[in-house]
């Protein structure tokens, strides 16, 4: 079973992109912490898509795929903006990027931290990040 | 319908922001506007009273960390009370506990501020 959501590349559409995948985690059988969990990494994809890929063009398209089968929520968001490398971002030493109070960057941090499984993938048409949360009792080992 | 609010009250020389809503990459630009209004006028003791909150991404905890330099450099601090669950469970994933003042109550939080 796999739903799909195409919203524009703006910010005044996150909550819709939220909300879309928040009804669709919610029946698949998760509970309400992880729903809003996964929902909040959505939301940091589309807005790294908005500020990075797109740099705040509005007339861009988002395409927000979500995918279901044995226990795997899978999420493939996907745009057709500048393409960026995720091997260059490392995850940061968080007390020392705290201490030094940055701004910005922590997107991705969350994402992974959220998820089961966070991947990039870009060719000449697209980038897609792909995010898998297990439902607890069907994750691999 | 906006998906933000915010208020700005005062008790005695500290400033109280209670935030209400969904505070994202949309939304964070309005508290951005309040923090700064409040350093323009040199306004250095601040709560953010978080009870409504539903809320927050990245985006809007990006806008803590851009003033909280200036605020301590002036003897002030930014504080944050009556966090939900849900919202100290992002604010914890990225140890924000290690380095901003976080109390159960406002109260709390102004008291600190020794008033």
């Amino acid at each position: 079973m796999s739903e799909q959501l195409i919203i524009q590349s703006r910010t005044e559409h996150l909550r819709e992109a939220r909300d879309f995948v928040a009804g669709l985690a919610r029946d698949f059988g998760f509970d309400e912490e992880m729903v809003g969990m996964i929902s909040l990494a959505v939301d940091e994809a589309c807005t790294n898509v908005i500020k990075h890929a797109y740099q705040y063009a509005s007339d861009k398209k988002i395409v927000i795929h979500v995918s279901q089968k044995n226990g795997a929520f899978e999420i493939q968001i996907s745009d057709e903006g500048k393409s960026f490398d995720p091997a260059h971002i490392p995850s940061p030493n968080m007390k020392e990027y705290l201490s030094h109070f940055r701004r910005g960057g922590l997107g991705m941090h969350l994402m992974r931290s959220l998820m089961d499984n966070v991947e990039y993938k870009s060719n000449e048409k697209n980038n897609v990040v792909r995010m898998v949360k297990y439902l607890s009792d069907k994750k691999p080992a | 319908m906006s998906d933000f609010k915010l208020n700005v009250r005062n008790i005695n020389d500290i400033h109280v922001v209670d935030i209400k809503g969904y505070l994202d990459a949309h939304t964070a630009p309005d508290l951005e506007s309040a923090f700064s209004k409040l350093l323009d006028d040199k306004k250095f003791k601040i709560v953010v009273n978080c009870k409504n909150l539903n809320y927050i991404s990245s985006a809007g905890l990006g806008v803590f960390m851009m003033f909280i330099e200036e605020v301590r450099k002036n003897s002030g601090d930014i504080k944050l009370s009556n966090l939900t669950p849900k919202v100290y469970n992002v604010f914890d994933l990225l140890g924000f506990p290690l380095l901003y003042d976080i109390t159960q109550e406002e109260t709390d939080a102004v008291k600190k501020f020794g008033a």
